[in-house]
């Protein structure tokens, strides 16, 4: 069959024309541009309106070095806990076989789903100085409610999914027989898991953490609910800058903006290289 | 090393994945456990290294009874059917891993466990890839490090589980002399999973055919083939 020939293609089969790629190019880097670089660009543009030094200076005024101080310890106690609590569900549902075991995916998925605002109001609900267990608390003087403890409650309900769901994917890909070779040479529990499972599963772990903190350091709704919003005392970053942007404080709010986004740029940035480390690592692990 | 498994049976939830069975392996013994899969065989090998423990009955090895003895106290090297090498280590530090594992009072010294390891190498003929990755090396190459690694803890047998199922004609046929050269030097007590007669047939001196969780014929191979005791061990045989 001689017209065979003429349907031999020069590319690829799975690739697209040159017009139509560039097409779909340009409309993710549009689209990216329009509604992430532009307002990320206003936000440092509307801080340094009025000169570096006027945000430098609206940084250092106590109510933002308090809003500063309390993201960066909330996040700072948030996030290792939840690296901990991540680390446990996964091993849970990807080691064992037990009862309940769906429930407790579906649980860990809960914050996901489950509207922040909403996830504030049960914390209350459950701690506010009306509940039972809350009224006993502030009577012990460790009140939850418009406190520390219910702001880092908050922030540990919503950064729950990160690690474990991470983590998840990766155990069961690499199976139990790592671990029943190590027991089987004769090491215990403790060390199997600190010389064969985390390190096999520190890239997906470090990636997880980094996706917590910088959902951590950014949640509004949640803590928003519990906190009370007292200046100084209990607002965090993103509850400050709603507050100076309703007060028309333009630079103070944009600067401790720009300060909120440079650190999820940071947290992208580490992402980014941890991700072609990782590719890198995954690439030799499958080369079987 | 005698083993005893002395009415040993085995249900997972609703399944019974090995009716009572009863088997005798003599000391320094090679021994083949063949049968399709979801004969119970696997479940039988992990059950001797303590990965999984019986519903009941007893295991006991030199006649002490050891049904409920940890999996790390057991001393069985095992070979795992993906190797499950540490991939994260080096050749050298996945044969050393059970000797550092140790306690610190029967710990080798630094110098003795790399003695012991070169030793190792050398016996599996790689004594160059200590410092190769897992990644790094071929199936075949994987397998016998999984033998080192599983022979470094100076175990009292050597379980083997489908040991020579993920490669190619050529390859299996030089392993299977290597395991029994190896077997033969060491004098331990053998046992491995299998579902390839050939490799049964060949390769052990006693051959235990099994069945949807039950022993259907115990014998030399010789025997199983020119007397098979069920109608299953026959069709099995012919297949």
């Amino acid at each position: 069959m001689s017209d065979t020939a003429l349907n031999i293609r020069p590319h690829a089969a799975t690739t697209e024309a040159p017009l139509a790629r560039a097409l779909l190019i340009a409309l993710a880097i549009g689209t990216l541009g329009l509604f992430v670089l532009a307002p990320l660009a206003v936000v440092f543009a509307e801080a340094l309106s009025k000169g570096l030094g006027a945000a430098l200076r609206s940084l250092a005024a106590p109510e933002a070095r308090s809003a500063i101080r309390l993201t960066l310890l909330t996040a700072g106690i948030a996030v290792p806990l939840n690296a901990a609590f991540g680390i446990a569900a996964a091993w849970a549902i990807t080691k064992f076989d037990f009862r309940g075991k769906a429930l407790l995916i579906t649980l860990i998925d809960l914050p996901f789903s489950v509207s922040p605002v909403v996830a504030g109001l049960c914390l209350v609900l459950l701690f506010g100085a009306n509940s039972t267990l809350g009224g006993w608390l502030v009577a012990q003087g460790m009140p939850v409610i418009f406190a520390l403890p219910g702001i880092v409650l908050a922030t540990l309900f919503v950064t729950f999914p990160f690690v474990a769901r991470e983590l998840i994917p990766v155990m069961i890909e690499q199976g139990r027989t790592e671990e029943e070779a190590a027991l089987t040479l004769g090491a215990g529990g403790w060390r199997t898991f600190l010389s064969v499972t985390l390190p096999n599963i520190r890239w997906a772990l470090l990636y997880g953490v980094l996706l917590a903190n910088a959902r951590a350091m950014g949640e509004f709704g949640a803590v928003a609910v519990v906190s009370g919003k007292i200046r100084g005392q209990t607002a965090t970053m993103p509850i400050t800058i709603e507050m100076l942007y309703n007060e028309y404080l333009s630079v103070a709010a944009f600067s401790l903006a720009a300060l909120l986004s440079a650190l999820a740029l940071v947290t992208l940035i580490l992402k980014t290289l941890l991700e072609r480390a990782h590719s890198g690592a995954l690439a030799a692990g499958h080369r079987s | 090393m005698h083993i005893d498994i002395d009415e040993i049976a085995k249900t997972f939830g609703t399944t019974t994945a090995l009716h009572p069975v009863t088997l005798a392996i003599p000391s320094g013994a090679l021994v083949a456990l063949l049968g399709p899969s979801g004969s119970g065989k696997t479940t039988l090998l992990r059950i001797l290294g303590g990965l999984e423990f019986p519903t009941s009955g007893r295991v006991l090895f030199d006649a002490e009874d050891t049904t409920g003895l940890r999996v790390q106290e057991r001393r069985a090297g095992f070979v795992f059917q993906s190797y499950a090498l540490f991939r994260h280590m080096t050749v050298f530090d996945n044969i050393a891993y059970g000797l550092r594992a140790r306690p610190r009072a029967t710990r080798p010294p630094k110098a003795e466990i790399a003695r012991r390891v070169t030793h190792l190498l050398e016996l599996i003929q790689l004594p160059e890839i200590g410092a190769r990755f897992p990644s790094q090396l071929s199936g075949g190459q994987r397998q016998r490090v999984a033998l080192a690694r599983a022979l470094a803890i100076e175990p009292r047998m050597l379980l083997l589980d489908e040991p020579f199922g993920a490669l190619d004609a050529k390859v299996r046929r030089e392993l299977r002399q290597g395991l029994r050269d190896i077997h033969d030097e060491t004098g331990l007590t053998t046992v491995f999973v299998t579902h390839d007669q050939d490799e049964a047939m060949e390769l052990a001196d006693l051959v235990v055919v099994m069945s949807m969780g039950r022993i259907e014929q115990v014998g030399r191979p010789q025997d199983i083939r020119t007397r098979p005791a069920t109608a299953f061990v026959r069709d099995f045989l012919s297949a």
